[in-house]
């Protein structure tokens, strides 16, 4: 059936998968029918997948260093994208961003335009050239660029904070989803989940990640949009929703006008006893908040995603494994698209799931109604029971008004199906696509840890040496200890106070933008001014961090740069202090000048050989 | 000016004009939300739209058009990568 290299069979061969999975859906579906429980179906959903990445995972193993780190540069534009899609897009992009954006509205959706914009600066700015130079990590590319140690460790220390920061909350995810799905304790599930992405991994490095990767694109994307496919269609609502739920939003402004949006005082939430993390809907879903500031603040947080993407080491690392500059451009093309297929469904979610509950004349709509019947409704009762849902009759009058339904944002995502009367198998399946999304994110980050550590400090700067075998054996010794000191910190359920995913984006850009793209657009950039900007940057972003952010100093934010948007304060005294300490040092000798020529130019060999 | 320094100075001005595109969509709109939001484009109030579904399709749409711009001008100055590189 497959004749030839894998490389030529892989539209096949993932046919076969994507056709195997839906057949598999198929099955359930017709299972459920005879009678299997929704337990069962769960369990299955979530074994099978993982099964089949972990096969994926050993079906890749390497002896090789170039398919260890670089999945020996021979991933097609198409494949990679998928699988940078996969990467990137994080547990709480499947599960928390149609929870976001039916809570905030207008303003979370800065989110979308920032987790997607930042693409065009990686494929104008850096993917091209960072796969031109042929480094196996971003740090590799700093060092070298920059010559010496210390500028490498640098990079290090930076990648390292930013993608462990990111961690915890993928394991978390995948902790969370594991123990809902098989039902076992939270904190068995943490362990069950890192093990599970370790067999995606530790073998064969970047090419298993690679290849399990696009597989758990593919469920993820199934995962996500047969669901607001088939709302959209059974409720009603339009064939294609994304280009027919104008008529939605619209009704949305006036059901909010109607109902009013009415913010609950913070002493009447605790004394009706709400779990904490519930919320009730008191924003706007389409309106857009009047003045400067508030445009500001939109724009100010989409500015920090997009740097954020463009410097976040785990992103710019698939770039590295295509087979050529041109191909590094084309998939960031396709990144994208992969990604918006998500990002552009979520909204439509969001407004699905919201106009289901609000709207009275709907036969799903919960507001508005005598509670006591609304406590009759088995989903409601269900929700209630595990935490995630709370109604408090704050007048009294026995009727749920829009102020009095509670919710986490999470339930967006993983009760719409079951509000709308699909079948449990849509609900295995969103459990499936959000452990895929949450996986592969993780996987993806504790690589490049991993990576970085195991080649830049281990290699390149410890022991300069160490052959083939033993600089293996250490990469994938870093890759268990990593992941298990992420499982660790998640099982200890402190995640809560170890911030948001938005700081992940701006520990990278105070740190790392500047240093990498000065390095390829500025040739008068010096070893110095690197050290100093990625030093100066992290060091002041982090102190911005702890002076605004409420659970430590708490002060008053400056020009609403509050703890989200700390990494403009670090981005931006990174480039002063790079530019000036450059001017102030001596130029970057020949040898390096004609580097960054060569860096410019696609064509030729890459600047580090094809194995270092 | 030789032919690295004039290829060079083509890119950056591609780089330009991308990320001028860029900072339309991601950026300039959005300071001019609520005005935005006045008018509407199949039926959503075009701010919403915008962020829901406008501007990420507009950047996709962007950097296909930038890496095929950038290979026309590789290939103009003879930098096309042969396939076995």
């Amino acid at each position: 059936m497959f004749k030839g290299n894998f490389i030529d069979n892989l539209p096949k061969i993932y046919g076969t998968y994507t056709g195997g999975f839906i057949v598999f859906i198929i099955l359930m579906a017709i299972a459920e029918q005879a009678g299997m429980t929704a337990k069962t179906i769960g369990i299955l959903f979530v074994a099978f997948t993982v099964c089949i990445y972990a096969l994926i995972g050993y079906l890749s193993r390497t002896v090789q260093v170039d398919a260890y780190y670089v999945a020996g540069r021979q991933v097609p534009t198409v494949f990679n994208g998928m699988a940078t899609a996969a990467d990137w897009m994080s547990g709480a992009s499947f599960v928390a961003m149609a929870g976001g954006i039916y809570f905030g509205g207008y303003t979370y959706m800065a989110f979308l335009v920032g987790w997607t914009g930042g693409y065009v600066l990686v494929s104008s700015l850096l993917a091209p050239y960072l796969r031109k130079f042929g480094c196996y990590t971003v740090p590799d590319f700093i060092g070298t660029r920059y010559g010496g140690n210390f500028a490498r460790f640098c990079a290090v220390v930076v990648l390292t904070l930013a993608s462990f920061t990111y961690v915890t909350a993928q394991i978390n995810a995948t902790g969370t989803i594991a123990s809902r799905a098989l039902s076992i304790p939270f904190e068995l599930g943490v362990w069950v989940g890192l093990v599970s992405i370790l067999l995606c991994s530790m073998l064969g490095g970047m090419r298993a990640v690679t290849w399990t990767q696009v597989a758990q694109y593919i469920v993820l994307i199934i995962a996500y949009l047969i669901p607001v496919f088939w709302i959209s269609n059974k409720s009603g609502f339009g064939f294609f929703p994304h280009f027919m739920l104008g008529e939605e939003v619209a009704r949305l402004g006036d059901l909010e006008a109607q109902f009013g949006l009415v913010k609950n005082a913070a002493a009447d939430i605790k004394a009706a006893g709400v779990p904490g993390g519930l919320k009730s809907i008191a924003v706007s879903h389409a309106g857009v908040p009047e003045g400067g500031m508030a445009a500001w603040k939109f724009i100010s947080l989409a500015l920090c995603m997009m740097v954020g993407t463009a410097s976040l080491p785990h992103i710019l690392m698939r770039y590295f494994t295509t087979p050529s500059v041109k191909a590094a451009r084309k998939s960031v093309a396709w990144s994208l698209f992969f990604i918006a297929l998500l990002y552009t469904s979520a909204p439509m979610l969001a407004t699905l799931s919201k106009i289901s509950l609000i709207d009275p004349n709907l036969p799903t709509g919960i507001i508005g109604k005598p509670i006591a019947e609304i406590m009759q409704i088995e989903w409601v009762n269900a929700w209630i029971n595990v935490k995630q849902a709370f109604i408090a009759d704050f007048n009294g009058d026995g009727i749920l008004q829009l102020n009095e339904w509670f919710m986490r944002g999470d339930v967006v995502v993983l009760a719409t199906p079951e509000v709308a009367g699909l079948p449990y198998v849509i609900s295995g399946l969103v459990a499936a696509g959000g452990m895929a999304a949450a996986m592969s994110t993780a996987d993806g980050l504790i690589l490049a840890i991993a990576n970085a550590l195991s080649h830049d400090i281990y290699y390149k700067i410890i022991d300069p040496k160490a052959d083939v075998r033993k600089r293996l054996l250490v990469a994938r010794a870093l890759l268990i200890v990593i992941g298990a000191a992420g499982a660790y910190i998640a099982s200890m359920r402190i995640t809560s106070i170890l911030g948001a995913v938005a700081w992940a984006f701006d520990f990278a850009m105070s740190g790392l933008f500047f240093p990498l793209i000065l390095g390829v657009w500025w040739k008068r950039a010096t070893r110095q001014g690197a050290i100093a900007g990625m030093i100066a940057g992290l060091a002041s972003g982090t102190a911005y961090l702890i002076y605004v952010y409420p659970k430590f100093m708490g002060n008053t934010p400056w020009l609403g740069i509050d703890h989200l948007r700390f990494g403009i304060i670090g981005a931006s005294v990174c480039l002063v202090v790079m530019v000036v300490v450059s001017l102030m040092t001596e130029e970057p000798d020949k040898a390096t000048q004609q580097m960054v020529d060569e860096v410019r130019v696609p064509s030729g060999k890459t600047i580090l050989g094809k194995q270092h | 000016m030789s032919n690295k320094e004039k290829h060079w100075e083509k890119t950056k001005g591609l780089m330009i004009i991308t990320l001028i595109i860029w900072f339309v969509f991601g950026y300039l709109i959005f300071m001019f939300g609520s005005d935005l939001n006045t008018s509407s484009f199949m039926g959503y109030p075009l701010a919403y739209y915008m962020c829901a579904q406008g501007s990420i399709i507009a950047f996709v749409v962007l950097i296909f058009w930038f890496a095929n711009r950038q290979e026309k001008i590789d290939e103009e100055f003879g930098f096309t990568e042969k396939e076995d590189d």
